[in-house]
């Protein structure tokens, strides 16, 4: 028996905890709100969420088998990113706009870079940006009103933008998702509900999501006053940007500290987005603008460590 | 009472794994016939042996001695004759010279063994130098020997000695058998090595995980003044040194420095009860208590086992393997060290014998690094794992160093946590080396 045994250094247990564990937890966490938009938006809605969630998992392959990587669709990091980005999409959108964010997502923002762990930039909203560049009249106008099923142009935020706040749905339609925006940041309290699960199983931490909309409401508070306070937070891509999109591992700070830096900062891009930008919307590009400040946190907020003065390197 | 727990910042909680032993007492192994008992079981000078083959010693006779100070002799476990010394393979991976004795089952004791008299009668270097010569080095693992870390220089004065009850390594019930079956050698040893140091502050700290321990320890120590229990959160590595000191007394043991920068030693509860034995009995310590468990064992058992018995051995008084093993381990699971071969010897260190099946043995496939910063929450020291094996794996020593690679206390936390499986604490130790390497170059 004896050459059978395996020695290696310690540890020798690990827990049972993996990647695609995470994964598979952020897809749960996702799919009340992915309900939610089938029965606000129909089926065109389901279909964006295949057709971008099957090309980000073939691109990947397809990347992986390329550039002779090993092959790790099964994390089902893809799928998140393919679901995420058609969560970006209007009902109106045609399939193959998801279709090609995807593939820029998967192809450009993930394995140029290396692969999970190594982008950047949040590849789903990257992907987004990619989209909103290259055909923004096929996704910035045209949501559809679930509650009339018309076309309609403004989404609660360009009300506000406009100063069209008379026409402002209620609150109660905000927090349902009976408003028209994007398929899957209409309904905020089911991407509560998710957000709420993630922070529960300890896939994400409460930091950002809390600080991120925190920063939101207080300049919000300060600027639009209370009437308006409610939509800042429930409008727009805010409780998806929050739970989803800026707590990505790798995009995000690793560190409590960073992390605090970083929802602050998306939250100040948001509003300054929102109030002074030419966009109704900010929640994308602010996070995309911290995501690129990340690796700049993680390398200046870094814990104290144990027993070192200042956190200073000791002079040997 | 206080009820307040004791801990520290970062952390892991793995299984425990401690109810196949839990509850079993400790029970004495069958006599070995032939025993391998190596001349280095301590971190320090390796002993030279004092006898020669064909001669016959009896149990509790120096065989092994070094005029080093950091150094501690060895004792024969049993009585017979000397039939070789020769190079061994033993439980930290390398080969060390080794006493083979057969043993003769007469387990004649040496007329050097007798009791050395109540704590109170003995004055300081006396008690130093029973510690010594009864050959005590860290039963923790970690074998610094005792005498040493009780001789602190003039300049480091201690206040606190801690106890260590914690036995936060998954599996491993030793100490705490010990404490519930010999609570009054632990006290004894307690004011041994109090008086030893001059301190009158003591401390056992011992997880919750162990009330019944916590409770009979607690009674043992009623009316002993300056001595108390101090009940600790259960986590790993809630029994490191650096971790307790900070957990019981709110002290930072400096970056690079000993317990004593700030005033403390930590034993533990085994080295402990031992010196308590020897004071009682004159009994060097030639046999210990030892954790015999794991899936791929018949019956997990703690043993009060001869040094030098042979891990194979033990394992066979433990039913042998249930199933084929996958991994043998010297200690725990956290940072045991993994053994190629059952024809190695129990030594002062080996807190248990642990045995996983191939399953568990089974080396995750590591995947990228998805920076989710799990690593970072669990390292006790509060380094970047992840950055740190990045630099590593990169040869990049430079920076490893500048993440204070060196400061890792190799618990293995940052690896258990890993979502994508990446050998964290394995890397970082190869980093851990060559740094501390190079500072002695540069020295």
């Amino acid at each position: 028996m004896d050459n059978k045994l395996i020695a290696s250094s310690s540890p020798h247990i690990r827990n049972d905890e993996t990647t695609q564990k995470l994964m598979l937890d952020v897809i749960i966490a996702l799919l009340p709100a992915l309900v939610a938009s089938i029965f606000y938006f129909g089926t065109k809605s389901i279909i964006l969420v295949v057709c971008s969630v099957a090309a980000a998992v073939i691109t990947e392959y397809a990347c992986e088998k390329f550039m002779g990587r090993p092959v790790t669709v099964t994390d089902l990091s893809a799928v998140v990113t393919g679901m995420l980005l058609a969560f970006n999409l209007p009902s109106t959108a045609p399939w193959w706009i998801a279709v090609a964010g995807s593939v820029f997502a998967i192809a450009i923002v993930k394995q140029v870079f290396g692969g999970l762990g190594f982008n950047f930039l949040n590849p789903a909203l990257a992907a987004r940006a990619f989209i909103m560049a290259s055909w923004s009249s096929h996704i910035a106008s045209g949501f559809i009103d679930p509650a009339t099923d018309a076309v309609s142009s403004a989404t609660p935020l360009t009300m506000i933008k406009t100063g069209a706040a008379g026409q402002l749905p209620s609150i109660a339609d905000m927090l349902m998702g009976n408003i028209p925006g994007v398929i899957g940041e209409t309904s905020a309290i089911l991407l509560i509900l998710g957000g709420i699960y993630l922070i529960y199983r300890g896939t994400i931490k409460w930091i950002i999501p809390v600080v991120y909309i925190g920063t939101v409401a207080v300049i919000a508070l300060v600027t639009d006053g209370a009437s308006l306070l409610l939509y800042h937070i429930f409008g727009g891509g805010l409780m998806l940007g929050a739970f989803f999109m800026a707590t990505d591992y790798a995009t995000s700070p690793v560190t409590d500290k960073g992390k605090v830096i970083f929802a602050v900062g998306a939250g100040i891009l948001t509003m300054l987005i929102r109030k002074m930008g030419g966009y109704p919307e900010g929640v994308s590009y602010s996070i995309l603008l911290m995501n690129i400040l990340t690796p700049m946190i993680d390398k200046y907020v870094q814990p104290k460590v144990f027993g070192v003065a200042g956190g200073k390197k000791n002079e040997k | 009472m206080s009820t307040k727990l004791f801990t520290f910042k970062g952390g892991v909680h793995p299984p425990t794994s401690k109810t196949l032993t839990q509850d079993v007492p400790i029970e004495d192994a069958v006599e070995p016939k032939t025993v391998v008992i190596p001349l280095s079981q301590h971190i320090g000078a390796p002993c030279d042996p004092l006898i020669a083959v064909g001669d016959t010693v009896k149990v509790g006779q120096k065989i092994g001695e070094s005029k080093a100070f950091m150094s501690v002799p060895v004792h024969s476990s049993v009585s017979g004759t000397v039939k070789r010394i020769e190079q061994h393979y033993i439980p930290n991976g390398s080969k060390a010279n080794c006493v083979v004795i057969e043993s003769d089952g007469k387990f004649e004791v040496h007329e050097s063994v007798r009791p050395k008299g109540t704590v109170e009668k003995l004055t300081k270097e006396e008690v130093l130098s029973i510690i010594k010569e009864g050959g005590m080095a860290g039963m923790g693992g970690a074998t610094f020997p005792t005498h040493v870390k009780l001789s602190p220089p003039k300049d480091k004065p201690i206040d606190i000695l801690i106890v260590n009850g914690a036995e936060c390594e998954p599996y491993l019930t030793a100490d705490h058998r010990i404490m519930l079956e010999k609570p009054e050698l632990v006290l004894l040893g307690v004011k041994a090595i109090m008086k030893a140091l001059g301190v009158n502050k003591g401390y056992i700290g011992i997880e919750k995980n162990k009330p019944d321990a916590i409770e009979i320890m607690q009674k043992t120590v009623e009316g002993q003044e300056g001595i108390e229990v101090a009940p600790l959160e259960v986590k790993y590595p809630q029994g490191d040194e650096k971790r307790i000191i900070n957990a019981i007394t709110g002290r930072i043991v400096p970056s690079g420095g000993l317990p004593m920068e700030v005033g403390c030693v930590v034993e533990n509860v085994g080295t402990v009860a031992t010196i308590g034995n020897i004071i009682k009995t004159g009994m060097p310590l030639i046999q210990r208590v030892v954790t015999v468990s794991g899936s791929a064992v018949q019956n997990p058992k703690n043993l009060y086992v001869r040094i030098g018995t042979s891990f194979k051995d033990v394992i066979e008084q433990c039913g042998g393997y249930k199933e084929e093993p996958g991994k043998l381990i010297n200690g725990g699971p956290m940072m045991g060290i993994a053994q190629f071969s059952d024809e190695v010897p129990v030594v002062k260190g080996t807190s248990g014998i642990l045995v996983l099946n191939k399953k568990e043995a089974d080396l995750p496939e590591p995947s990228n690094c998805i920076l989710c910063g799990r690593c970072v929450d669990a390292c006790p020291v509060q380094l970047m794992p992840y950055k740190i094996s990045r630099y590593t794996i990169q040869k990049n020593f430079d920076a490893a160093d500048e993440y204070h690679a060196a400061d890792c206390i190799e618990c293995g936390g940052c690896s258990f946590v890993c979502p994508a499986k990446r050998p964290l604490k394995e890397t970082i130790s190869v980093a851990k080396k060559e740094i501390l390497a190079r500072r002695k170059k540069v020295k």
